[in-house]
């Protein structure tokens, strides 16, 4: 709070008292304590600490920003991991110390600006403060011989917004109090940010949907694949909307040489529908999300899902769709699991989809290119029993080979099965056929809402203002005096103002002209 | 903005030569300006006939530096159909362009020509780093890049950090000014009073903490358009919040008994050390979503 006057010139009251005897009663100790922890020195220190606690936040991954990162670290340092998570250094921002130190440095400010809120509305009614008996010692100091009234004095610097108190004898004069309502405005604004920041998140909630071509969502728990309310959020309050993935566009450079196949842009185009409304179509684009009555709707992730049929050997239809399959290089050579439980005899496939394939030396196959110029699905089959049964939540994404038998690709003897578009191929050890009918795309959305978000954008903005406020004004008081052979002008500032002399010298140099 | 433009590398590599030929004055006018400075060191009066001329002739080139500078930087834009700022090579030759460009034009209202040497020099390192090590050709901007908030935060961030460069200079020849070991050297005598360089260094660093809180807002507006939420600790922001709290600091220390004079200069160089440790450690080696180095 960068008003603290420094200036030596003023005497401070204290010296004019007389010394008594140090009280160490227990409301004194109280009293010291409240002072150390509202001290200037207490703010700049926790600062510092505050910046210095941030730093490990940015060297260990995070579980709010990477929770992967987090996985791996404990993967690959499993001696040190556990260690680390102990001392909270994966989840630094909520972790114990880092909030002591924000909170004590937010305890500090409230203690140091609610006083100075009141203080600050008496000084703008109050009058400006009596002249020091000593002119002459304050930083800005000039007497001039001359019998003119101080009355030019007055109209000078009413002209100039200051607020003139006036006799015939003396001027006193200040302005600039929108110092220290900036001031006081950037540090209440900052509680308005904190405050905002920690309700928001406690309001808010954000989940996760992976979306088909052609696939419906509606906004309710149960449509999820991952949902984080946070603490006060009710999931019954989601806005029953529905949204419909018409298609999804991926635009590579195909222009510039240097560039050939970088993605331009990405673009989901949904139908959305309110309850009551109308269907209306719009673009989802990486910056630019949808937004919906109490939702956001965010453009996150994209893939190719391939669409199979397979057929038991008699003919009964066993599966039939689309498969979501995770992209695991930037020319999404993708990886799926494809589980088919209704089968006469259980199995399962991992597979992986290349939508421009290409050979790597080494003889396997990649995806050289994003775009499905030559897409080739290959699968690897397993069968067995594929433990749906045992009511676990099974990933999609994950086989559980263990209890099951490789009877395609890798050791088994028979090669894994390779299809283009529209193909067929029998399976082997008689499990039937399976078709690669085609593929579609699918978007990953974020879904989010944070209603304390308007008001941490208010509440920054009055940061904002406050600071170029505090900063951009400075505050000044003016004395001048009448005395018996001409005319004193004394001038102080509350922070370095090399306007201050000059203000002085025009002052005198108009008090001097000749009155009319 | 436009997502898909043609690139024009062939102009990219002009505007590199450009850039190179802009070094290369700059270069010059360090070493006429570090002459300047020893001379005017070793004389018994505060100037010598010959090291005012040098120190006009070294801002001179600084100017002829700077325009050329300009024009490498433009081509840039031109060739990459954009605002020349989309990764580390082009933050960097845009940066020194507009400290350069600050500074000079901060001459007219500010008599901080006895940093010119320290201006000059730290350009030269910037750019010449650029040209070695971050080089890359013209590239299609990523999705996630596309937005007008790339030419808002961005350039507000590269004033930011112009403005606590220069602000750090002065605070270094304080620091040098008010220790005991150095005290006595011939060249610190060139420069002001210590009062003048608190002055001069406060100013500047106002500057540079307005400019900055506003690039931490318009990063989190610009954050909750395109990655869902307006702060999310990734690495890049971690640093922005640091600096922010650093600087935040530094402006209470100059308001309070004890911390103002060289305990805030100090505060000033960790500030600017932890923007060029976000710039480069930061941007190279920390995982996160602020990932447009190019390299």
């Amino acid at each position: 709070m960068p008003t603290r006057q420094t200036s030596k010139y003023v005497v401070v009251k204290e010296y004019n008292e007389p010394i008594q005897a140090p009280d160490l009663s227990f409301k004194s100790w109280l009293r010291w304590i409240w002072k150390q922890v509202t001290s200037m020195k207490l703010a700049i220190i926790l600062l510092l600490l505050l910046a210095a606690a941030a730093i490990p936040g940015s060297i260990f991954p995070q579980r709010s920003a990477d929770p992967n990162g987090v996985t791996l670290y404990f993967r690959n340092n499993p001696a040190s991991a556990p260690v680390l998570d102990k001392l909270q250094l994966f989840d630094v921002y909520s972790s114990s110390w880092f909030s002591s130190i924000y909170l004590l440095l937010f305890i500090s400010l409230i203690g140091c600006v609610l006083p100075r809120v009141g203080v600050h509305y008496k000084a703008l009614r109050a009058e400006p403060p009596l002249a020091p008996t000593n002119l002459a010692r304050l930083p800005e100091y000039k007497k001039i011989e001359t019998t003119n009234s101080i009355d030019v004095a007055v109209q000078y610097l009413k002209s100039r917004r200051y607020k003139v108190i006036a006799t015939k004898k003396d001027i006193r004069a200040e302005k600039g109090y929108l110092r220290e309502t900036g001031n006081l405005i950037f540090h209440i604004s900052l509680i308005g940010v904190l405050i905002s920041v920690g309700l928001g998140s406690a309001l808010s909630f954000s989940g996760q949907r992976v979306l088909v071509e052609g696939e419906t969502f509606v906004n309710n728990e149960a449509s999820y694949d991952s949902l984080s309310p946070g603490l006060l959020y009710k999931t019954s309050d989601l806005t029953p909307f529905s949204l419909h993935l018409d298609s999804f566009w991926t635009k590579y450079d195909l222009l510039n040489p240097t560039n050939y196949g970088i993605p331009i842009d990405f673009t989901a185009t949904v139908t959305s529908k309110l309850p009551s409304g109308k269907p209306q179509k719009s673009d989802i684009k990486v910056n630019q999300p949808l937004i919906m009555p109490n939702a956001k709707v965010y453009l996150t992730g994209n893939g190719f899902a391939p669409v199979l049929e397979i057929k038991d050997p008699d003919g009964a239809i066993s599966f039939s769709g689309p498969v979501v399959f995770l992209p695991q290089d930037k020319n999404l050579t993708s990886l799926g699991v494809i589980k088919v439980p209704d089968a006469k005899r259980q199995f399962g496939m991992a597979a992986f989809f290349y939508p421009t394939v290409g050979k790597l030396s080494t003889g396997a196959l990649t995806s050289v290119y994003p775009y499905p110029v030559d897409p080739v699905l290959t699968m690897n089959v397993f069968e067995g029993n594929l433990g749906l049964e045992s009511g676990l939540n099974s990933n999609v994404f994950e086989l559980n080979t263990h209890a099951m038998k490789q009877v395609a690709g890798g050791k088994s003897g028979t090669k894994a099965i390779q299809l283009a578009p529209g193909m067929s191929a029998t399976l082997p050890d008689n499990l039937g056929t399976v078709k690669f009918v085609g593929f579609k795309r699918f978007a990953s959305l974020d879904i989010t809402h944070n209603p304390g978000e308007i008001w941490v954008l208010l509440f920054a903005i009055l940061v904002l203002l406050g600071l170029i406020m505090m900063l951009i004004t400075p505050r000044r008081r003016i004395w001048i005096r009448k005395t018996t052979t001409g005319i004193e002008i004394g001038a102080l500032a509350k922070s370095r103002d090399e306007m201050l002399g000059k203000i002085v010298k025009e002052l005198a140099k108009q008090l001097k002209k000749k009155s009319k | 903005m436009n997502s898909l433009v043609t690139l024009n590398p062939q102009l990219a590599t002009l505007s590199r030569i450009i850039v190179i030929a802009a070094l290369t004055i700059y270069s010059v006018s360090f070493l006429i300006l570090t002459w300047a400075l020893t001379l005017k060191a070793g004389a018994k009066k505060q100037t010598t006939p010959l090291a005012v001329k040098l120190d006009k002739l070294g801002l001179g080139l600084m100017w002829l530096g700077v325009i050329i500078h300009f024009i490498g930087v433009l081509t840039r834009g031109i060739a990459a159909q954009r605002v020349p700022w989309a990764n580390m090579y082009e933050f960097s030759v845009t940066g020194s362009f507009v400290v350069t460009f600050i500074y000079l034009v901060a001459l007219f209202w500010k008599d901080v020509k006895f940093i010119a040497t320290f201006v000059s020099g730290f350009v030269v390192l910037i750019i010449g780093t650029a040209n070695t090590l971050y080089f890359v050709q013209v590239e299609s901007l990523m999705p996630a890049l596309q937005d007008y908030w790339l030419v808002i935060h961005v350039s507000v961030a590269i004033l930011a950090t112009a403005f606590f460069m220069i602000a750090a200079a002065l605070a270094g020849i304080l620091i040098l000014k008010t220790t005991k070991r150095f005290k006595k050297m011939n060249v610190l005598k060139v420069f002001p009073n210590e009062e003048k360089l608190e002055r001069f260094s406060y100013q500047f660093n106002i500057i540079g903490f307005i400019l900055w809180s506003f690039t931490l807002i318009a990063g989190a507006i610009w954050a909750d358009k395109a990655w869902h939420r307006f702060w999310g600790w990734d690495t890049k922001e971690v640093w922005t919040f640091i600096i922010w709290t650093i600087y935040a600091a530094y402006l209470h220390a100059t308001t309070t008994r004890g911390w103002e004079g060289r305990k805030a200069a100090w505060l000033t160089l960790i500030g600017f050390a932890a923007i060029l440790f976000n710039f480069t450690i930061v941007n190279l080696y920390f995982k996160g979503l602020h990932v447009y180095s190019g390299l």
